[in-house]
């Protein structure tokens, strides 16, 4: 008797094969984020999935939930107005570090400044994989990529600290050679109330790999066992991420902020007393 | 259906075309607006942000105008009625998102006060520059309905139709007022609850597993679903099947595409709105549309006063373009001229439309101000005297 993936349920069997290139670190990620929402306490049809354009923004498209596949840097958004309209839904946005921090970077400051309920994670493999292995604003100083072919000399985003100081809630980073503990965060980030934020440090050997000489995805999977160091609860300011340096990976941020919504009700009911119509979502 | 009186002011108002919009809104049901502020526009989302919380809506003030456009699409396929509000430079944010709409099928609406550009242009006073932007701004292949108020009592009446004609057909509409219908404050009545038909989103009554998010069948328009009814379903912007899936091949692309133009193109009868004065034995038609078409009405006067057989075609609808109506019309009427606050958009489609079978005059305007009656007077005068009915064989042949 053959024995079926149990993870295969949340997938879109009849999508495979999926389109990401052997030793990526996506199907890693997507196996994690299901781990997740089996055990996170919420049936899945409560929960909604939305991702942005590129190798990560398809990953809406093989999980077998309500999935959105919406436009290059504006998952985010979306999932704000998802997430209004239907309060009682988990949204959960899953994209790339160019979809989310380049040209997305507004949507994620303003949605973790506003605290709005939603997870955001972020599979972050330091370039553009699906245009061909552009500069992203997390690749690293000295790293080439096809638009900084003699190295990178921009300095990149540190995300946890940019999710910190912007006001989200939950804050967590680990590599894809860290599934446990990337499947136990994704849940907790789910759980939690407010802006969540889940960085996952991916290998992509067919481009970033490759050019920077780091091996195929087993090569760059054995550095981030070797070069990574788990620090919870670690200053944020202090987890920047160098060329082949060290990951500072773990649970950095973990506090307690009333969400958007919680804001709302409490200022509308202020405001309007008996008058408010306490806002439960349009349905 | 009706609509819910909650959100229903009913009777005489004194009204901005803002104010009128935001009523209109809550009127059709929507409960969703994100927006953006920006000139001549923000009284809309001024007063839905006021009237919201008490009528159990939600609004929110975005970062900028390309997530307002984005959000408004989450909420629908959340289940609310959703629309957001912007002028020029906002709407050519929105434009990836009005395609996005398309794609998608999402039906929600755009309102846009007009305002002189291009660019900052002059923020405060009117045009209508924004009416090819509006039909085919965003890129790739795609209809949509707009539709153009005249006054504050349109503002109120036509954002209504323009929610309903966003369920009928799954199609993001462009509400394109002007700042001068915007800010100009008249008479607006409100009707009872009971007197205003509203169309209720069309959901599916198929069993999860069945239920294919594309299928349209006959009527060309598929049934919805929303996230949470446990549906698992999925949407994306890319070319895609009637599963929702995507589909990378030219043919799933024609069906994909060939279906969001013809769902409106052949419906274009049931869509079109039009108001047409002393036409039927015109020599000579102005077509005009917002706030121009006030200023042409005088100078219809004038003209009339002079003994000239002149006809009023104001396009309520603007797209999709009232081409059969304008080529019937072609038949009997020498001459067409179009005043707008622009130099010539809706010009070009009545050109196209009339094939050369009747003369066509523009009255061009930069916007800034409305059209001196005087100046579409002349240009009626002109039209009077220069064309000549043409021989429809010439024509032909």
């Amino acid at each position: 008797m053959s024995r079926v993936n149990p993870v295969n349920q949340y997938l879109r069997m009849d999508r495979m094969p999926h389109i990401w290139c052997s030793g990526c670190g996506l199907g890693t990620t997507v196996n994690c984020f299901i781990r997740a929402i089996e055990n996170c306490g919420y049936p899945r049809e409560q929960i909604s999935i939305v991702s942005g354009i590129g190798c990560t923004g398809r990953v809406a498209g093989y999980l077998k939930l309500d999935s959105f596949h919406t436009t290059h840097g504006r998952p985010i958004p979306f999932a704000t107005g998802l997430k209004l309209a239907n309060p009682k839904l988990k949204v959960v946005v899953i994209s790339g570090d160019g979809d989310l921090f380049a040209i997305g970077g507004n949507h994620f400051i303003h949605a973790a400044r506003r605290n709005m309920d939603l997870t955001v994670v972020c599979v972050n493999n330091f370039t553009y994989g699906m245009t061909g292995g552009q500069l992203t604003p997390t690749t690293p100083i000295d790293a080439i990529s096809s638009t900084s072919p003699y190295g990178n000399f921009e300095e990149p985003f540190n995300l946890p600290f940019l999710a910190e100081s912007a006001g989200a809630v939950y804050v967590a980073r680990w590599t894809t050679y860290h599934v446990k503990q990337a499947a136990r965060s994704i849940r907790e980030a789910i759980q939690k109330n407010g802006l969540s934020f889940v960085e996952i440090i991916s290998p992509c050997p067919t481009l970033y790999g490759r050019r920077n000489k780091l091996g195929d995805g087993l090569a760059m999977m054995k550095a981030f066992k070797e070069n990574s160091a788990i620090v919870n609860g670690a200053d944020t300011r202090e987890v920047g991420l160098d060329f082949k340096g060290k990951i500072v990976c773990g649970k950095f941020i973990d506090r307690e902020k009333p969400s958007f919504l919680d804001m709302y009700h409490t200022t509308m009911a202020e405001r309007f007393g008996p008058f408010y119509e306490p806002y439960e979502g349009v349905q | 259906m009706k609509a819910d009186p909650k959100g229903v002011l009913t009777g005489a108002h004194f009204l901005d075309g803002d104010h009128a919009c935001c009523e209109g809104a809550l009127s059709a049901g929507c409960r969703f607006v994100a927006g953006y502020p920006i000139t001549p526009s923000t009284e809309v989302v001024e007063r839905i942000a006021a009237r919201f919380p008490s009528v159990g809506g939600m609004f929110i003030q975005m970062e900028d105008e390309i997530a307002s456009s984005i959000a408004i699409q989450g909420a629908v396929w959340g289940g609310a009625k959703a629309m957001t509000v912007t002028s020029g430079p906002g709407l050519s944010l929105m434009m990836e998102h009005v395609g996005l709409a398309a794609m998608l099928e999402t039906p929600c609406v755009f309102v846009d006060v007009q305002r002189s550009g291009p660019s900052t242009g002059l923020p405060t006073m009117p045009a209508q520059g924004d009416m090819m932007q509006a039909r085919w701004g965003s890129h790739g292949d795609y209809e949509i309905i707009a539709l153009c108020p005249n006054s504050p009592q349109e503002c109120y009446d036509l954002t209504i139709a323009a929610f309903n004609l966003a369920e009928e057909y799954r199609v993001p509409v462009m509400l394109m007022m002007d700042e001068c219908v915007g800010h100009m404050t008249e008479k607006v009545i409100i009707p009872k609850a009971e007197d205003i038909e509203v169309t209720p989103r069309r959901y599916t009554t198929q069993k999860p597993g069945k239920y294919l998010p594309y299928q349209a069948g006959r009527s060309e328009i598929p049934l919805m679903v929303k996230a949470g009814d446990g549906y698992l379903f999925h949407v994306t912007g890319l070319t895609h099947d009637e599963r929702g899936y995507p589909a990378m091949n030219a043919e799933a692309h024609d069906r994909c595409v060939r279906r969001l133009v013809e769902k409106i193109r052949n419906n274009a009868r049931r869509i079109i709105r039009l108001e047409e004065t002393d036409t039927a034995d015109a020599e000579v038609v102005v077509v005009s549309y917002g706030i121009t078409s006030r200023v042409a009405g005088k100078a219809i006067q004038m003209a009339r006063a002079d003994g000239l057989k002149v006809g009023h075609l104001r396009l309520i609808t603007a797209w999709p373009f009232p081409e059969k109506r304008l080529r019937t019309l072609a038949s009997h009427v020498k001459a067409f001229v179009l005043p707008e606050l622009n130099f010539g958009q809706m010009f070009l489609e009545l050109q196209r439309v009339i094939e050369g079978k009747s003369s066509c005059y523009p009255v061009p305007h930069a916007g800034g101000t409305v059209h001196e009656p005087e100046a579409i007077y002349q240009r009626i005068l002109y039209a009077a005297r220069h064309s000549r009915l043409k021989d429809k064989k010439e024509v032909a042949r």
